[in-house]
Formats: C-alpha cells, sequence, structure tokens
C-alpha cells in the first residue's frame, strides 16, 4: 500500500459545544452550510438527547472532499467551539493539540452546582485546563456583545464572527447563509453581530 | 441542486418523490421529524397515531385501499407494531409499503440498543440501510418500488446516526410543498386469499413468502445497492449504514463492500469477494447480524471479536478495533491527556414551570413505591426526587403496579404515566385493573402533548400533525370512567397541596383501581411563562431547603447562609423562573414570595 493511500482524507473538523437552547445546533448547520457553499462536501452530526432540559448539546461539523464519518475523531478536531467556558474545558481532550478554541465567556450553572453538591470550577482551572492543549484560545464576550445589540439570541452569531476570522472562507459567504437562514428584519442585526465577533480579534 | 439534509429530512423527501399518500408515525427520537417534515407537505394525509402498531396498520390499510404508504416509528416501536409487521409479511401489499425503523446504537434517547435488522430476517421482508441522507433519501423512493415489485412490506432502517446527521443530497424535485390535492384511490381490490390470515390462507401463504425471499435473495446479488468498491486486496471490509462511513475513512485504500440491502444478503457476491481479499472484516452496528450469516456460509472472518458489540461505532473506537485485531490500518495520532476540569455534571431535569413537578415532590414526600413510565416524568427517578422505582417500556407502569399489587406487595404505590403514553398502551392495562378489581394507583400526567420527544400532538392534545387539518381531543377523565373506574379525582398540576391531597387518598382507596389525573399544560406551550416571577425574602428563608426538594432549575443556593443552621438560603434566577409558584407553596415560612407588580 501506498503512502498517499494511507493518508487520511483530509478534513477540517469542528465541534461545536454547549448546554441546550444556546443556538448551537443552529451554529453547527450554519457552518456546514457555509463549507458545501465554498464547494467542499460537508456533513454535520448531533446530538441533543435531554437538550430541552439542561443538557450538555454537541454537534459535529466535518469539511473536506470527501467527508465519510459526519463525526471527528478525539484528539483530531480542528476548531472547538463552545457557547459557555466550563464546556469549552469539558469538551478539551477533543482538540487536537494547538488547535483552536474559540469559546464564548458565559458561565451557565448547572444545577449539580446551583442545588448542592458540585462545584463550577474557577477561571484560572478552565483557563488551565484549555491552555494544557493549546495556546490558541479566543475568548468572547457573546452574552454582552449580543444584549448590547439589543438581543441575546445573537450569541450564536457573534461565535460565528469570531470563529470565521480562523478560516480562509470571506466573511460574505458566511453572512450569506446566515441572512438566509433568519426573518429579514433581523438580518442588520446579525451582520452586526457577525461583524462584532470577528473584531474580538482585531 | 445539492442542499444539506438530515437523514430525517431525506427519508421523508424520498417519501415524497415516491408518491406516498398516507404516512403514520408515533413519535419518538430519533425517528420523528420524519412525520414532522411529511406533515408539512400537501396533497398527502400525515398522521399522529396513537401508538406505533396503530400507525402501521393504518398504513397497512392505505397500502391495501391502493396508495403508497409509509409508518415510521424509533426502533422499540417496531416491537409495538410487531403482531402487524409479522403477519403482513405474508398478506402482502397492494401499493408500496415502507416501514422505517430508527435504531438507536448508543441508546442516546432510548431504553435498549435493539438491532432491528433482525425483524427482517424474522418476518421475513426486505431491508435497505442508507449510510447518510443522499441514501436515505434514494432508498426510502426506491423501497415503494421493491415493496411492490416482490409485493412485501420493506424495511428501512436508520440509526441516530443517520437520522440526526446533515450531509448533501442532490434535490431534483420541485420544492415538495405545493401540489394539487391528489387523486381519489382506485376501487378497493377485494382479494380475501391474501388479506384475510385465516389458518387455510396463512398456509398457502407462507411457501409464498419463502419463495419471495428466495427471489429476493437473487436480486440482492446484482442489486446496485450492494457494491464492491475495489482497492487493496489485503483487506477486505463489509460494512452499512453509519459504519460504512467509519470503514470508509479507518480502512480507505482496502477493499470494500458496502451493503446497502441488509438482507437478504446476496450470497454470492459475499462468497465471491471474501475469496478476493486476504482477510475478510466485518463492521456493523450492532449485532452480529451479517457475521453469524456469513460464518454459515463458511466464511472466516474478523467481526465482533474486535468490533464493538454495546454503544455506538465511533472512528476512535473503530480505529482501535482494528488496530487491536492486528490489521494494518493507520494508528490514531497520540495526543497526551489534557490537564482536565473537574467538570459538574448537567444532569437532566424537569423544566422551571413543568406541570409535573408537584407529583414527584409528593411521591417523595410520602415515600411511595412508583412504577414509572417513559416521558420527560420519567426524570422523577433523578436527584433531587428519586421517586421512580421501575420503568421497562412504554405503557407498562400500570401493568407493573398491578402485579406489585398482587405479588401481595402492601406497601404504598402508584404507578405514573403521562397522557400521550395512557393511549399509547396504557388503556388496555387500566381495563386490566379494573376488571380484575385490583386497588391499583394510576397518576395520569396530563400535560396536553407528547412533550418528551418537542411536543407532537396525542389524542389528549387534540392537536393535528398537518397544521391545517382538525383533530379532537379526548378527555381523560370521560374515558376513564367509562372504563368503570369509581374513584377518581382531577386535580390542577400547579397546586401542591390538592395534588398530595388527591394522591394520598387515592392510595388510600381500597375498593377496585383509583386514578388521579394531574393536569396542568406543558410549559413548552405556554412561552415558559406561567406567572410573576418570585423572589425570596433572605429575611425570612432560613435555609431549610425544602424549595431544592421541588428540583427546579430556576431555584439556586445563594451564597448567603443561615447563622444557625449554617445552610445555604435559597435564591431565584429570574431568567429561568416562569413563575409557576411551586416552590413558594412548599416553603414553610413564606420566605419565597410574589412581587407586587407595579402597574405604569
Ligand atoms: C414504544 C416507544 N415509542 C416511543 C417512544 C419514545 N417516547 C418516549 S416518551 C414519549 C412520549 C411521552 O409522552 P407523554 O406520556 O405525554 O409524557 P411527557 O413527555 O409529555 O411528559 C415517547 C414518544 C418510546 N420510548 N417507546
Amino acid at each position: 500500500m501506498s503512502e498517499d493511500q494511507l493518508a487520511r482524507p483530509a478534513a477540517t473538523n469542528f465541534l461545536f459545544v454547549g448546554v441546550g437552547g444556546q443556538g448551537i445546533l443552529t451554529a453547527s448547520d450554519i457552518t456546514a452550510e457555509v463549507g458545501l457553499a465554498a464547494g467542499l462536501d460537508a456533513k454535520k452530526s448531533e446530538i441533543h438527547g435531554f437538550s430541552q432540559r439542561g443538557g450538555v448539546v454537541e454537534s459535529h461539523v466535518r469539511w473536506g472532499n470527501p467527508v465519510g464519518s459526519p463525526m471527528g475523531e478525539k484528539g483530531a478536531i480542528d476548531y472547538l467551539v463552545s457557547f459557555e467556558i466550563l464546556e469549552a474545558a469539558r469538551f478539551i481532550e477533543w482538540l487536537k493539540p494547538g488547535g483552536v478554541v474559540v469559546s464564548n465567556t458565559q458561565k451557565l450553572i448547572p444545577m449539580s452546582v446551583s442545588s448542592g453538591g458540585h462545584e463550577y470550577p474557577g477561571d484560572q482551572e478552565i483557563e488551565q485546563s484549555l491552555r494544557s492543549r493549546t495556546d490558541q484560545i479566543v475568548l468572547v464576550e457573546a452574552l454582552e456583545i449580543a444584549q448590547r445589540l439589543g438581543n441575546s439570541r445573537l450569541v450564536n452569531t457573534v461565535v460565528l464572527g469570531a470563529l470565521s476570522t480562523h478560516l480562509e472562507i470571506e466573511p460574505d459567504a458566511w453572512l450569506e447563509v446566515i441572512v438566509r437562514r433568519v426573518p429579514p428584519r433581523y438580518a442588520e442585526l446579525n451582520r452586526k453581530a457577525f461583524w462584532e465577533g470577528r473584531r474580538t480579534l482585531a | 441542486m445539492k442542499r444539506l439534509l438530515s437523514g430525517n429530512e431525506a427519508i421523508a423527501l424520498g417519501a415524497w418523490e415516491a408518491g406516498v399518500r398516507f404516512a403514520s408515525a408515533y413519535a419518538g427520537t430519533p425517528s420523528t421529524e420524519i412525520l414532522e417534515n411529511l406533515s408539512t407537505y400537501r396533497g398527502m394525509t400525515a398522521e399522529w397515531a396513537s401508538n406505533e402498531k396503530v400507525a402501521l396498520d393504518t398504513a397497512i390499510g392505505a397500502s391495501f385501499a391502493g396508495v403508497r404508504a409509509l409508518a415510521c416509528m424509533k426502533h422499540v416501536g417496531v416491537n409495538v407494531a410487531a403482531d402487524s409487521l409479522m403477519s403482513v409479511s405474508y398478506t402482502g401489499v397492494n401499493s408500496g409499503l415502507v416501514l422505517v425503523s430508527a435504531d438507536d446504537p448508543g441508546a442516546w434517547s432510548s431504553q435498549n440498543e435493539q438491532d432491528n435488522r433482525h425483524y427482517a430476517r424474522f418476518g421475513k421482508f426486505p431491508c435497505l440501510e442508507p449510510s447518510d441522507s443522499q441514501e436515505a433519501k434514494d432508498f426510502t423512493r426506491y423501497a415503494f418500488e421493491l415493496s411492490e415489485e416482490f409485493n412485501t412490506v420493506v424495511m428501512v432502517r436508520s440509526t441516530t446516526r443517520v437520522s440526526h446527521s446533515k450531509s448533501a443530497v442532490e434535490v431534483e424535485m420541485p420544492e415538495p410543498r405545493q401540489v394539487s390535492p391528489p387523486e381519489p384511490p382506485p376501487p378497493f381490490e377485494r382479494r380475501p386469499k391474501s388479506f384475510v390470515l385465516i389458518p387455510a390462507h396463512a398456509r398457502l401463504l407462507h411457501p409464498v413468502v419463502e419463495e419471495r425471499m428466495r427471489s429476493l435473495a437473487e436480486h440482492a446479488e446484482t442489486s446496485a445497492l450492494n457494491r464492491i468498491e475495489w482497492a487493496d486486496r489485503q483487506i477486505g471490509v463489509i460494512s452499512g449504514g453509519a459504519a460504512y462511513q467509519y470503514a470508509r475513512e479507518v480502512f480507505a485504500g482496502f477493499s470494500l463492500l458496502k451493503l446497502g440491502m441488509s438482507y437478504p444478503l446476496p450470497k454470492q457476491k459475499l462468497r465471491d469477494f471474501s475469496s478476493q481479499v486476504e482477510t475478510v472484516v466485518v463492521m456493523e452496528e450492532l449485532d452480529p447480524f451479517w457475521e453469524d450469516q456469513m460464518r454459515a456460509l463458511g466464511i472466516e472472518v474478523i467481526g465482533k471479536e474486535f468490533f464493538p458489540l454495546t454503544g455506538e461505532f465511533t472512528l476512535e473506537r473503530v480505529r482501535s478495533a482494528a488496530l487491536q485485531a492486528g490489521l494494518p490500518v493507520e494508528p490514531a495520532v497520540e495526543v497526551p491527556p489534557a490537564v482536565p476540569v473537574g467538570a459538574p455534571p448537567r444532569i437532566p431535569a424537569l423544566c422551571p414551570g413543568c406541570p409535573h413537578r408537584s407529583v414527584f415532590y409528593s411521591a417523595r414526600k410520602q415515600k411511595l413505591l412508583v412504577s414509572g413510565d417513559i416521558g420527560c416524568y420519567t426524570i422523577g427517578v433523578l436527584p433531587p426526587f428519586e421517586a421512580m422505582d421501575t420503568c421497562i417500556a412504554m405503557g407498562a407502569s400500570i401493568g407493573v403496579g398491578h402485579g406489585i399489587h398482587q405479588a401481595g406487595n402492601q406497601e404504598r404505590s402508584a404507578s405514573v404515566i403521562g397522557d400521550s403514553t395512557f393511549f399509547h398502551t396504557g388503556l388496555p392495562a387500566l381495563a386490566n385493573s379494573v376488571y380484575n378489581r385490583v386497588p391499583t394507583t394510576t397518576i395520569i400526567l396530563d400535560n396536553h402533548t407528547t412533550a418528551m420527544t418537542g411536543g407532537q400532538g396525542n389524542p389528549a392534545s387534540g392537536v393535528p400533525a398537518h397544521p391545517e387539518r382538525e383533530a379532537k381531543r379526548i378527555d381523560i377523565e370521560a374515558v376513564v370512567r367509562a372504563m368503570g373506574v369509581l374513584a377518581v379525582w382531577k386535580v390542577d398540576a400547579m397546586q401542591v397541596k390538592e395534588v398530595d391531597g388527591a394522591i394520598k387518598a387515592a392510595v388510600a382507596h381500597q375498593d377496585g383501581p383509583a386514578v388521579v389525573i394531574v393536569d396542568g399544560e406543558c410549559v413548552m406551550n405556554q412561552g415558559w411563562q406561567r406567572g410573576t416571577v418570585v423572589k425570596v425574602d433572605l429575611e425570612a428563608c432560613n435555609g431549610c431547603s425544602l424549595c431544592f426538594r421541588v428540583g427546579c432549575p430556576a431555584v439556586l443556593q445563594s451564597d448567603e447562609r443561615d447563622v444557625k443552621t449554617e445552610r445555604p438560603k435559597a435564591e431565584i434566577d429570574p431568567l429561568l423562573c416562569t413563575g409557576c409558584e411551586v416552590c413558594l407553596q412548599v416553603c414553610p415560612r413564606s420566605a419565597i414570595y410574589r412581587p407586587e407588580v407595579s402597574l405604569v
């Protein structure tokens, strides 16, 4: 068997994580569609058993040519996109060494903490865990930005804006997909949110 | 045009392209979205059935009446439909009849991991198994043709990973949402020798079924659904369904036989393929369904001694199994462990404002032995309630409670069942308790919807699948009384004392079965709002912790502690609180209160 036959099909692997109701599945949908629109093969996969009820939501997206499995491999994820900072740390094992973490700084306290027993880890502990895998950590105050723009549901567009700066696809290609998915009267707000997200890196 | 569709969207589209005219389903993850999608189409009828057997039976009727028909369900739903399924195999069909079974390897949202391909062999009908959304659409469409060509019901087996993944689908049809109403069906073809399974007919039909399986097996040899991808012949992998996608990656560069038709198997093709490769690997989720049949053909394979028999496949599980088997696949990249955080779990909880809360608060308080059922309310088994002792399958709660009683158990006990589940399989069980005069207590949690799966219509809701059609709501109290239950309480789910009192009285009732209907609209249907957000008076709160026992995500421990007891006082999350006031009602010191709303 030759060397290049052995090579794994190159894929860009995203893992979106967070808590039910945060718009994670919309964000992963958009990312998959952007890949497809860019002429790549794209797949996305999700698990949302008890998501309505405060559970963890995880959704994989892969771009490639072609993509086989709709889920990436543990330790080989290129972009870990988290909507909640603790969830970034929970899933950090999935990231490949040196991969990119894009995380909303928001904290959603689990019931196991709020009604006793468990503790929410401190900022330092979370940072240390993320840093043990990568130095490429982008923290976005997505909730604050969204609220400043007047609608907390813009969080996922802000996060996508931040993520988009790491990928070679033109911002307009992202915006086209995003705008297509929202009612026309929210188009402008989403554009703004996306650019605010991009700016967090400037 | 290429569109990104989930497996379930694609199945719906495939059925639509095949001209399906009637579809029925009982909700169940991961199958629910198939009917949800079909119900947005015009020119056909899509219905929520009261259970899976009814869904299949109505589809059988539609097929007999000359229109293409579809029944969809999750894997365990096929168990409910199995009685009809095993025999419709004998009757055959008139127009195409397709059953979609969405299996759940990994039990992401199910009570077991059963592999429904066995039904195809057991019931003697073909099974098609797509690996992505394009195939989900194409195979479903083709299933109707196969059904008519071979006069048989056809099973399309999906899995969570196929149903809930999105991938590109070539969509040739125009947007399938606007078409004129369909033509009326042809007159009913009366064929009692096929459609009436008296023993005399059944005996004659059985050989026909066996002959059909022989010709289907022949057909499988040349079917384009079973395709060989030749490459390096050192290894030949036989795979299908979601597992094929992992095989493609982990065994990149080696030869593959992809089985799109899971049953019956193309024996000659398997023999030929196997003889042309050095090592044969069978990769299937989850049971050794193909492996066992291949071994029976005398083919040596590597299979379940390495590849997982339990739990969903993933790239890393497949890769490490292959390496363990000594196969020359590329090893995983070595990644040193990351520094872990002690991440607190996110345990599922009843939603803020959920009407089921009061029942489990009471059940815990009264230390009831609870035979439970399946729905949102199964969360009653988890902390802080821990008030459920059995849960097996839908509708089982009432029968199990009955059995506990008949075993001579004297403990205070009750069965707990949701409205959708009550109409699904609770009715016959309650009839059984009435008939046998056993003093069971059944608590029916009527939230007027099938909440667990996202809020589908059911007979207790009166909400149709098609937004433009009509549906009737059935009054549970009238049904229960008509069945002969004499002791019936109907209480407002949001009134904790009333609920508690009714349960106590019902459990004490010894003259025949008692029923408590706990009535409260699901909070999802109320826009997550029930009233005014409540507050805690920290002066009055002494950290007694009773309000924590209602298990509400909006009731938090504050940083403030009671000086005497040193226990944390309560705090309400104003973003989560729906104002249902269940916590307010259990607070013995009136520390939780409804603030005066000033109307400016
Ligand atoms: C045979 C079978 N069919 C379907 C399901 C999926 N399922 C689990 S619970 C549920 C609905 C429960 O509805 P209901 O009894 O009204 O309770 P709720 O969730 O509304 O509280 C469904 C459809 C299943 N587990 N088993």
